[in-house]
């Protein structure tokens, strides 16, 4: 088994709870109820044991995470002990008091999410009405207090088109970054893929409108960009390296090498109110599985590409090709490829209809 | 890149500060979303980034610990604190 370094980076997601409903939803299609999420002193002890590995950023996510009234003591005690704080949210649950209080508490950045510039269409893919005004009102308080903010925007079917508009809205409510991210399709993603990929033609619009922004905005706005990669011919690094950077901490307690990876079959999922986060980084069966390179079967074996690669995503290979251990069927070496290209949507197409996230 | 003179003086963004990374015995930078390292060279200079100090202070205060030519560590410096305002990790307070 290759040697684990220190991961970086913790997803910290608190809840599956949400006012929201959005059909791409990166929660695992399986919810954790209220009753099951860990307790605040749990998380005080994770954030303390993060920080001690090596962790240097935390990512408080959801759900919504503001559904959890502990949210200002669990950023406190993580600003305490040296870590980043980010918080991932909607914005609908955020008042004036509530952000006073997680900016009192060390909150380092906030990232919110928008479903579209058009507020009709943004309600539509949330499924909840008056969610825009409030994203919008979240927004100025987060401006006028001066944290820095990133706006998030996921990218899909119904939207590609107003990607010009997505970027002036962030520019126009102070964000100082943006993420214009292509819908990932794992999931509730995968399985409303039918409504929401893009047409190849759609996905070039957006990247000319990404390319004008920035040149557009200089350095004053930071553009991130994430493609969808049924288009791309070389898959994604999973996770820059499984086990390798980062882990993710589920809300009933379950430590993952991303936020996917519940779908892995034949496998004990480690857990954080039986094993420390050490013991479950550096040895657990989980971490271990695609660390490195040893694991890899050909055509990644003998790549050039293979510590770039890392043979892709391993919960995309699991979902599409049913095995976790063959290599991205997004490669063009792969021998699966064809499952990709038959999902490619051609030009005209009708509009799926979506399946909606429930409530835990 | 942006702007920076040795009359700027620079302080660190909201949401960006140079920290010590005791577990890997590094510095680095925090920032949003990302961080990333500081190499020694860069961490001399950030750590007498106050908010008060000019980037010519910041220059006279390296050249003496140092001891190495004034304008050889002001190249350094001057390029290094453009670049880190260009990627929204250094503002001028100025």
């Amino acid at each position: 088994m290759t040697a684990a370094s220190p991961p970086m980076s913790l997803l910290a997601e608190l809840t599956h709870r949400c006012p929201l409903r959005c059909p791409y939803c990166s929660n695992p299609l399986a919810l954790e109820p209220k009753a099951r999420e860990l307790s605040t002193a749990e998380w005080c002890d994770v954030l303390g044991q993060a920080a001690a590995l090596g962790v240097l950023q935390v990512h408080f996510s959801g759900g919504e995470p503001m559904a959890r009234r502990d949210l200002p003591e669990l950023v406190r005690h993580a600003s305490a002990a040296g870590l980043y704080t980010n918080l991932i949210t909607s914005g609908v649950l955020m008042t004036p008091e509530s952000l006073t209080a997680l900016s009192d508490a060390g909150l380092d950045h906030v990232q919110l999410s928008f479903q579209d510039s058009d507020a009709d269409t943004a309600e539509v893919i949330g499924g909840m009405k008056g969610a825009q005004l409030r994203k919008l009102e979240a927004a100025r308080l987060i401006a006028e207090d001066g944290m820095p903010m990133t706006f998030n925007f996921v990218i899909h079917r119904l939207n590609a088109e107003r990607v010009p508009a997505m970027l002036d809205l962030a520019d126009a409510c102070g964000a100082r970054r943006v993420e214009i991210a292509h819908t990932q399709y794992y999931g509730w993603g995968l399985r409303n893929r039918a409504a929401l990929l893009p047409t190849r033609s759609q996905l070039e619009a957006t990247e000319r409108a990404v390319a004008a922004a920035r040149e557009r905005f200089g350095s004053r706005i930071a553009i991130d960009f994430v493609t969808p990669d049924y288009y791309a011919d070389e898959p994604k690094p999973c996770m820059g390296g499984w086990g390798e950077r980062f882990l993710n901490i589920t809300p009933a307690g379950r430590v993952l090498p991303c936020h996917a990876a519940e779908t892995i079959p034949g496998v004990t999922f480690p857990d954080i109110r039986t094993s420390s986060l050490k013991e479950i980084w550096e040895e657990s069966e989980l971490f271990g599985m695609f660390r490195g390179t040893d694991w890899m079967p050909e055509p990644c074996r003998s790549c050039d590409r293979r510590e770039a690669d890392r043979g892709g995503c391993r919960c995309q290979a699991l979902a599409l090709t049913g095995r976790a251990d063959t290599t991205d069927p997004v490669c063009r070496r792969s021998a699966h490829r064809g499952l990709i290209d038959a999902q490619l949507p051609s030009g005209d197409h009708e509009a799926a209809p979506f399946i909606y996230r429930p409530a835990p | 890149m942006t702007g920076m003179s040795e009359q700027t003086v620079p302080a660190f963004a909201r949401g960006t500060r140079l920290q010590h990374d005791r577990v890997r015995d590094q510095w680095i930078i925090q920032a949003p979303e990302r961080a990333f390292l500081a190499d020694p060279v860069a961490a001399e200079i950030l750590r007498r980034v106050d908010g008060h100090t000019s980037l010519g202070g910041i220059i006279d205060a390296l050249a003496e610990a140092f001891r190495a030519p004034r304008e050889v560590i002001a190249r350094d410096v001057l390029a290094m604190a453009g670049d880190l305002a260009g990627r929204q990790v250094l503002v001028s307070v100025t």
